[in-house]
């Protein structure tokens, strides 16, 4: 690990100054950032520790009926509110299904929306990767690339977006504010993340020393909490990153979707909403055909980067099923392992 | 520049002082204190052998900066027994064979700790072995491990109730 200089600014305005400079990385949980360090992957000269910066770890009702969810709230205290997990259960859902309980009671909102990817040849410094160093090539195009993604990929890089939180929050509008030297201004999460083109080192919209400060669900998004479901493939049953997963929301009136959401994680560079998707669900009834034309529909635009066309039909299965269990009903009680595919599809609740 | 890091562990006020800000809390507890019962498995954050209980939640210590957890509260296997008596999460794993090698153990055994606070899992076997999941056992004894945490759990809980009445 190359070293730094380390500050904890008292304030947020002290700690957009500090990290305005060149070099300069922001420090929450460390979860990933220092992960990275250690690989040598990344190597700021400059940590600035926001970690106790004061007012930004609190979930709170805004006067519209949306909620307000402050960037340094921990993963395992927002799953395991109750309210929100009322309200948001696939977003609940994907909390927990994302890495282990150790990472997720250190791990922080901001953090997650900023994880970057698990692409081996992002990890491996032997390796040519033009995200970690701009120009240097992609020796995941031609290599071991089976987990890489199927959508919204270029030539200079074809990694994934590795969150499950995201996805979910993609799906229901979820807005990002951001606080920098020029004051505050807020961005749809959907389109926070840049698509890589020619500069996937640029992952998203943040300039130099801006900073997530909270992520915002709006009122609406609460009216899916009786039909919403995230759904995981994993190569081993917990603790693994997604190979493909689905978030899938519906509201009905009376046996018709009148709205539906859906996003893909897994399978782009950034959490994938898939509106064409939600055309097709819009007034139609639930049922096996049209959760298949759906899913058909959210990945027409798919193209294996190498040897990962298995993730394009794996992910139209996914996301069918997770629109079928979303369908059945969100299931009162969180399932024992949170978005797993291997639970019966059928039924008014899942589980109760 | 000299970093001083102020740390309650195990119930003892500690101030460690050193000059690299890269250190971890793994290696101060080890290296710095002399703890070495949290281990260093991967230092990556996938094996869960240095789990530690930081502000009453169990975290990966490989991957947490000591010089960012100045004030923290830290609770390590070397401080979970008492005197005369092991915790009941330690009896638990020798009574079901919770273990093999013996390595992964202390990350184990804080983890289950941190998960029965949690107390998300309740008696079910499968939301033990999903919060049991940040730590792996490469001897493989996950049935014992499994089953020591819901014993433990069973056992804390009516010591609680004892307690009470």
């Amino acid at each position: 690990m190359k070293t730094f200089d380390y500050v904890r600014p008292a304030t947020l305005r002290e700690a957009i100054a500090a990290a305005s400079v060149p070099g300069a990385a922001y420090l929450a949980a460390g979860t990933n950032l220092v992960d990275l360090m250690k690989g040598g992957v990344v190597g700021p000269d400059r940590l600035v520790d926001i970690s106790r910066l004061p007012g930004l770890d609190m979930i709170e009702d805004l006067p519209d009926g949306g909620l307000r969810i402050g960037a340094l709230v921990r993963n395992a205290d927002l799953a395991h509110d109750r309210d929100f997990s009322r309200r948001f259960p696939a977003v609940t859902e994907a909390l927990l299904s994302g890495a282990s309980a150790q990472l997720r009671n250190a791990a922080t909102v901001g953090g997650n929306l900023l994880q970057r990817t698990r692409c081996a040849y992002f990890y491996d410094v032997a390796s040519a990767c033009n995200k970690r160093e701009r120009g240097s090539g992609c020796d995941a195009r031609g290599g071991d690339n089976r987990l890489d993604a199927v959508m919204g990929w270029s030539e200079s890089c074809i990694a994934t977006h590795p969150s499950d939180f995201c996805v979910p929050l993609v799906a229901l509008d979820a807005v990002v504010e951001i606080e920098g030297s020029a004051g505050r201004r807020e961005i749809a999460l959907e389109t926070f993340y840049r698509l890589p083109a020619d500069s996937p080192e640029r992952e998203n919209l943040l300039e130099p020393g801006e900073i997530i400060v909270a992520v915002r669900l709006p009122a609406a998004a609460a009216g899916f909490a009786g039909h919403a479901r995230y759904l995981k493939i994993r190569e081993r049953t917990s603790f693994a990153f997604a190979v493909v997963s689905a978030a899938a929301a519906l509201r009905f009136e009376g046996d018709t979707i009148a709205e539906a959401r859906v996003a893909l994680g897994g399978v782009a560079p950034k959490p994938w909403r898939a509106r064409e998707a939600e055309q097709v669900l819009a007034g139609a009834r639930a049922d096996a055909s049209v959760f298949r034309r759906a899913a058909e529909a959210a990945l027409a635009s798919a193209k294996p980067s190498g040897d990962n066309g298995f993730k394009i039909e794996l992910a139209r299965r996914i996301l069918a099923r997770a629109l079928m269990l979303a369908a059945a009903g969100t299931p009162e009680r969180l399932p024992s392992l949170p978005a797993s595919p291997f639970a019966a599809v059928s039924g008014a609740a899942v589980h109760d | 520049m000299t970093i001083s890091t102020n740390l309650t562990v195990n119930g003892r006020k500690r101030t460690v002082a050193y000059e690299d800000p890269r250190l971890t809390l793994l290696d101060l507890l080890r290296e710095r204190l002399d703890l070495p019962g949290t281990k260093k498995g991967c230092d990556r954050g996938q094996c869960g052998a240095c789990t530690v209980i930081v502000d009453g939640r169990r975290i990966n210590s490989c991957l947490a900066l000591a010089i960012s957890l100045d004030g923290a509260d830290v609770l390590t296997i070397e401080g979970v027994a008492q005197v005369d008596r092991l915790h009941a999460v330690q009896e638990a794993f020798i009574a079901h064979d919770g273990l093999q090698c013996g390595f992964c153990t202390p990350g184990q055994i804080m983890s289950a700790i941190g998960l029965i606070r949690e107390a998300q899992a309740g008696d079910d076997p499968e939301r033990v072995r999903e919060g049991m999941s940040g730590n792996l056992c490469r001897c493989g004894a996950y049935l014992g491990i499994t089953q020591a945490v819901l014993e433990a759990q069973k056992a804390l809980a009516a010591a609680d109730r004892k307690e009470v009445a």
